[in-house]
């Protein structure tokens, strides 16, 4: 199945200056993007995912994060290129993201139904008032906020971890963006709240042919969402393939370790987890700096 | 075993939405929640996401001060214990919070965060806590440089991480897991429950283990507690619980374990539409 490229990410290479010096995060990252398609990113804990969503969306911390090569190629733009204001005004419109951490991107001083609906006076200016204001209780019930007429009025401070990564997930599907970034949009979720969660993005999916970025540690979500996979290891992608060559036959040391360590609901409680050190040498093209 | 906390009758309220013409209304996130935990046992703590299971460790370290309730440390009523004795008692109860940036100061150098705990106990010459944070660093799966790097420098499962290290550095009797392995990848998040094991037979550590994650929370308990709106609702030995769920809810929560492979897509969307 060919689907459009709606996003190619190239070679990319992100670097942070820090007290010790200059740190190189990302040492050329590809992967496209297809619409109407999910592509998964994993990998190790520190290998650059969500320096590389920040780095699609321009969101580095100023000044001393910047990309140092490479191009995101968005409908014929190169991402890297733009001003800040150009840059602005795709983020939300066309590209949105989930954050990892919900309180940095959730303003404290704001109900989260204030800010609901600030981003659809943005993205639906038809609607009316009274509307916008239904519409943002709308979505709050659609990820399983309880009692979201009064939850509309809490501060994210009030809300439990999970209920607040799912204020950040309802505020990125009201703008029916092109395409979603999320890092991991699901890690305070049980698995029934999660279920639902990925019942909606796919209905948006389905119904705008949105495409996603989905990064996860899951690999159950991973197989439950995702059509590609890109296996992250030490700021490089070491493996690109679609879902089921990942699972069924992966070819990266790496990519075969976390299948192997996928954990099983047959386990015997209170055991050691085997695992074996990771051997640099299985690792040839890795040449970072991570120390990791 | 000897029992290490025991909690009675413990309450905690909130009043939201509250504004000048707003009566706001009452949220029982802890309502009535007894259980206790023997010393080296494990409980695990699952539920719905908002069911209160963060608050619920929040309380027991008195962080938040409960509504009502008891809450009984080696047999003290530690609801009674002024700020010197709490502060004496925080060495032994640990908590690692769900967000990880909340518990670390921004501003000070990832070395100095795990140095403070034996600065503020006293404990060591300079010399030996460089050794023992350098100790923690690699217990925890993290390159000795992090000492002179700040927590936002960090990944987000790199800063879980460094939150692991702060917490068992005192080597507590009691550690509240909030949450701490959900950002990992499997083969750290392995280390990590390696790790936690270990601490276990050296030490026998006492833990309260708070995750969604089922599959990691069979892992590594001994005993679970379901919690549903604020109340306990079911509680048990994980091999008893996992194979003969009782309470509505728990049933659902173990229907829904996630599948392992994406050819199974189909089945559980057919079965989930029931
Ligand atoms: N502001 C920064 N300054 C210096 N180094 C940074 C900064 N932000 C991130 N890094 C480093 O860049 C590397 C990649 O971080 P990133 O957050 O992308 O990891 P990740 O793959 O998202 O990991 P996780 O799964 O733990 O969230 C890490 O080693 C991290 O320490
Ligand atoms: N300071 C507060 N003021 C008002 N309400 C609060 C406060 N802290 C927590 N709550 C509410 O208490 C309930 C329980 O929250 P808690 O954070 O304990 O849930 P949780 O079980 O940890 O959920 P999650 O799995 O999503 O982290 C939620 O409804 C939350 O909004
Ligand atoms: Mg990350
Ligand atoms: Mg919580």
């Amino acid at each position: 199945m060919s689907a459009d490229i709606v996003l190619s990410v190239r070679g990319l290479e992100t670097e942070f200056q820090t007290d010790d010096g200059i740190s190189k995060v990302l040492h050329g990252v590809s992967f496209d993007v297809k619409a109407g398609q999910t592509i998964g990113l994993v990998g190790e804990s520190g290998s650059g995912k969500s320096v590389t969503a920040m780095s699609i969306m321009g969101l580095l911390p100023k000044p001393y994060g910047r990309v140092i090569g490479g191009s995101v190629n968005f409908r014929g733009t190169d991402l890297t290129n733009l001003s800040v204001n150009e840059m602005h005004e795709i983020r939300g419109d066309r590209i949105s993201v989930i954050f990892q951490d919900p309180m940095t991107a959730l303003n404290p001083v704001h109900t989260i139904g204030r800010q609901l609906v600030e981003v659809l006076k943005l993205h639906r200016p038809e609607l009316s008032k009274k509307e916008q204001q239904n519409h943002a209780i709308e979505m709050l019930r659609k990820v399983k906020i309880p009692m979201p007429e009064k939850r509309f009025a809490e501060y994210a401070h009030n809300l439990s971890g999970g209920m607040r990564q799912r204020v950040m997930i309802a505020m990125a599907l009201a703008c029916k963006p092109d395409i979603l970034i999320c890092d991991e949009p699901t890690t305070a979720l049980d698995v029934t709240v999660q279920a639902s969660i990925l019942e909606l993005m796919r209905e948006l999916q389905d119904e705008t042919g949105m495409a996603m970025i989905f990064i996860t540690h899951d690999l159950g979500v991973v197989a439950e969402i995702c059509d590609d996979v890109a296996v992250m290891y030490g700021g490089k992608v070491v493996e690109n393939a679609d879902i089921f060559s990942i699972f069924d036959n992966p070819q990266h040391p790496y990519t075969k370790r976390l299948l192997s360590l996928m954990p099983n609901m047959d386990d015997e409680p209170k055991q050691k987890i085997k695992i074996a050190p990771i051997d640099p040498a299985e690792f040839p093209e890795f040449t970072g700096d991570l120390g990791i | 075993m000897q029992e290490l906390l025991k909690v009675e009758g413990l309450k905690q309220h909130f009043i939201s939405g509250k504004g000048i013409f707003r009566k706001g209304y009452t949220i029982k996130a802890v309502d009535d929640v007894s259980f206790s935990v023997a010393e080296g046992e494990t409980l695990g703590l699952v539920g719905e996401s908002g069911c209160g299971k963060s608050t619920l460790g929040r309380t027991i370290l008195r962080l938040i001060e409960p509504t009502a309730g008891k809450i009984l440390f080696e047999g003290e009523d530690i609801s009674a214990c002024n700020a010197l004795q709490m502060r004496q008692l925080r060495r032994e109860m640990q908590i690692v919070f769900q967000d990880p940036l909340e518990s670390l100061n921004q501003r000070h150098f990832v070395g100095m965060i795990l140095e403070e705990p034996f600065i503020i106990h006293k404990q060591g010459t300079p010399a030996q806590r460089k050794e023992w944070v350098k100790e923690l660093l690699e217990k925890v799966g993290l390159p000795a440089e992090s000492v002179t790097r700040y927590p936002h420098e960090f990944s987000g499962g790199q800063r879980q991480r460094i939150g692991i290290a702060r917490a068992i550095a005192l080597k507590p009797k009691l550690l509240i897991c909030d949450e701490s392995v959900s950002a990992l990848d499997v083969s750290i998040q392995a280390q990590i429950l390696n790790l936690l094991l270990d601490l276990q037979q050296e030490m026998n550590l006492t833990m309260i283990f708070i995750s969604h994650d089922l599959s990691v929370v069979k892992h590594i308990s001994d005993r679970v507690i379901v919690m549903n709106a604020g109340k306990i609702v079911e509680e048990g030995l994980v091999k008893e619980i996992y194979a003969n769920p009782q309470n509505d809810y728990t049933k659902r929560l173990l229907d829904a374990i996630p599948i392992t492979h994406p050819s199974q897509r189909k089945k559980r969307l057919l079965a989930n539409t029931r």
